[in-house]
């Protein structure tokens, strides 16, 4: 490695598995912190709502799921995009790494929602905009899962789950715009979800708290998929073959 | 033409398959008047070089050029010179066999007019088939039909032929051996693979085995 | 140029109809799929009146799902779509030609057929023609967001159940517009924005969607 640090320095498989690998350990510590602070003001520090009680409680896992369930959606694309027009292995597999957690995180929220919804409304599931909208976004996420998966080839399934990801990414606002539309016509007003209550002070930093613990859960979990890849697409390559030659020797 | 027509030519080719490559490092070029016989053992990557060369797939390194432009860039240019025929024959069941090589002749920018096809089914001895549904022919028929696209196809300077002789009886066989030496003497070249011994004389076929640039 | 175009278009209306049951397959499950719906909700002309905008077009959906499949398979087994990719026109031609053949087989009768329905679930003839407009302008919708699946799942296994999967979910906002438009019509409000939009919708995908196939043919034939 000679000195200079560029941006593509660490695009290149062996030095991102060399990067990743001393960086997950404090991911995982800062998620662990960040978790205990936010679930401490979350439910210790903030007050306790008005009009719904302690059941709110769970919008502190309910909206930064749903924030990193679209945010991670568009990273995905974005990842995968440039894997398909730079021909930039790295993209592809972190692409790839970073679908089964949005999908994850799309999950809790649609979970999440589920029991704010119970005590809330009485049912455990109400076609509000957001929610489905959430419901779409599963669909997204598990459709490019399935194609990757279908596709024998690495190289076909990463271009095609590339465009597939960017034509789910473009349509996403199309979607999410219709569904409130219809969401709108049908139901009125009234029922929503998205009428989060007014923030208390206190109750926007526990929510910032918990946001920065998902990411923080994110980047660990797929860098640590990312790596899992990596080894499996290079085990041809001399540096894999060594280290695992190392590992052998060490354990 | 007398200034140099353009030349299809191949510049340390590598082609990959799955996870590996199966050759690298190949150069070639396609001389006016050359019939190149692509030789090689099962599985090294014939018809994926025939691929390439016809702009089907991008290799793994390298680069094809046509007239010294990337296939990519030389567009209809490149398409309006190529004749491409694959292992498979593109002919669906249910039409004529009119009615399938107009359908060849014209996707590649051919006026296709019934005469003209009636006369290339003639050379390849189909025409008193012409209006039988593909269906009803044999392996050996349906060759000759897609062989007939070359009858056609005079325009065309660079013919890439997948198992050509495929399927084909000894005359069949002569009436292709015909075809390229004409094609041969009016300027074109090709590249064919065939696993069989050539009985192609006029010109000589010259040898390209890919074996030697196998990747271990 | 558009000659290709048309070859293509051609080609494809002559092997339908030299398969014509094969080719009226999809409506058949169309009728089918559409008149479970009376069976397992019950015959109750309100609610019917109430579902039928919404099952008509999902049941279209799928019926229109079904023959896409197909619809670059067996070109792409019997080596048709390689010389397609070689015949030097855009692949999005290609991509187009191909969506409006399968319209012309498969869509272009879901709209013939639909107003039917409309009568057997009691819709107000206002309603009907508003059914048959909607499912005008929705049908090229679906067979061009199909391609663009047929094209992603070219040659797999699971292809058409995958298929479903990927593009089901792109077609929820011209559901949306479509269903809407009906139910609005029932109602007797405007329909306006709905076909604007479903309008928009049409022409965002005519333009963009056979540029995507063309991506996807390429990727799947590399």
């Amino acid at each position: 490695m000679n000195g200079r640090l560029t941006l593509f320095t660490f695009a290149s498989p062996p030095r991102f598995y060399w990067l990743t690998g001393k960086l997950i350990p404090w991911l995982w510590a800062a998620c662990i912190a960040l978790t205990v602070a936010g679930l401490y003001v979350g439910f210790f520090v903030a007050p306790t709502d008005a009009t719904q009680g302690e059941a709110y409680r769970v919008i502190y896992m309910h909206v930064p799921a749903a924030w990193m369930s679209m945010l991670l959606y568009l990273v995905m694309a974005f990842w995968a995009a440039i894997g398909w027009a730079f021909n930039a292995r790295l993209a592809s597999m972190v692409a790839r790494a970073i679908a089964p957690t949005g999908a994850m995180f799309t999950f809790l929220a649609l979970w999440t929602g589920a029991f704010w919804g119970k005590p809330t409304w009485g049912t455990w599931w109400v076609w509000d905009a957001r929610l489905t909208s959430e419901l779409i976004l599963l669909f997204l996420y598990l459709g490019y899962m399935a194609l990757v998966n279908a596709i024998d080839d690495t190289r076909r399934a990463d271009q095609a789950g590339a465009l597939l990801a960017v034509v789910g990414a473009v349509n996403v606002p199309i979607i999410y715009f219709s569904v409130k539309w219809w969401n709108t016509l049908h139901q009125g007003a009234t029922i929503s979800m998205t009428a989060a209550p007014k923030m208390a002070e206190t109750m926007l930093t526990g929510m910032l708290l918990m946001t920065f613990a998902c990411w923080a859960y994110a980047f660990a979990v797929v860098f640590m998929r990312t790596r899992a890849i990596i080894v499996e697409r290079e085990q041809h390559t001399e540096w894999v073959s060594e280290m695992v030659r190392k590992q052998g020797a060490g354990a | 033409m007398s200034s140099n027509p353009p030349a299809l030519a191949a510049c340390r080719l590598a082609c990959r398959r799955g996870d590996r490559l199966l050759f690298r490092g190949l150069d070639f070029e396609l001389k006016a008047g050359q019939v190149v016989w692509l030789r090689g053992p099962n599985g090294s990557g014939k018809t994926s070089l025939l691929r390439l060369l016809a702009g089907l797939s991008t290799p793994a390194e390298g680069a094809v050029t046509w007239g010294g432009v990337p296939l990519r860039q030389a567009g209809a240019d490149w398409h309006r010179s190529l004749c491409y025929l694959a292992h498979a024959n593109a002919l669906k069941d249910d039409l004529s066999v009119l009615e399938s090589l107009q359908f060849l002749a014209r996707l590649h920018g051919h006026a296709a007019a019934e005469a003209d096809c009636g006369e290339a089914l003639k050379r390849v001895g189909l025409f008193s088939r012409r209006h039988a549904a593909v269906r009803t022919l044999s392996q050996g028929q349906r060759r000759r039909v897609a062989l007939a696209r070359l009858q056609l196809d005079a325009a065309a300077p660079v013919w890439i032929l997948d198992e050509p002789y495929d399927a084909l009886d000894a005359e069949g066989t002569a009436m292709l051996d015909a075809a390229l030496s004409a094609h041969a003497a009016r300027g074109g070249s090709a590249v064919l693979t065939s696993h069989i011994d050539l009985t192609l004389r006029e010109p000589v076929p010259t040898v390209l085995q890919l074996d030697a640039y196998r990747v271990q | 140029m558009s000659s290709v175009f048309a070859t293509i278009v051609a080609r494809d209306l002559r092997l339908a109809a030299r398969r014509r049951v094969e080719a009226l397959l999809p409506i058949a499950f169309f009728l089918v799929a559409v008149s479970l719906f009376p069976l397992g909700v019950g015959p109750e002309p309100q609610t019917l009146r109430q579902i039928a905008p919404g099952v008509v077009w999902v049941c279209a959906l799928l019926a229109a799902m079904l023959s896409l499949t197909q619809l670059y398979g067996t070109d792409h087994a019997d080596g048709s779509l390689e010389q397609m990719l070689l015949s030097g026109e855009s692949l999005w031609l290609v991509s187009a030609a191909k969506a409006l053949a399968h319209w012309i087989v498969t869509g272009a009768p879901l709209v013939l057929s639909a107003p039917l329905f409309g009568i057997l679930f009691d819709l107000s003839a206002p309603a009907n023609l508003t059914l048959a407009l909607s499912l005008l302008l929705g049908t090229p919708i679906l067979s061009l967001l199909g391609g663009l699946g047929a094209a992603l799942t070219l040659g797999l296994r699971s292809g058409a159940v995958l298929l479903i999967l990927i593009i089901l979910p792109l077609c929820i906002p011209a559901l949306i517009f479509g269903a809407g438009a009906v139910s609005a019509a029932e109602a007797g409000i405007s329909t306006r924005g709905h076909f604007s939009l479903l309008g928009a919708l049409l022409i965002g995908s005519g333009l963009l969607a056979p540029w995507a196939t063309g991506a996807a043919l390429r990727i799947a034939t590399e």
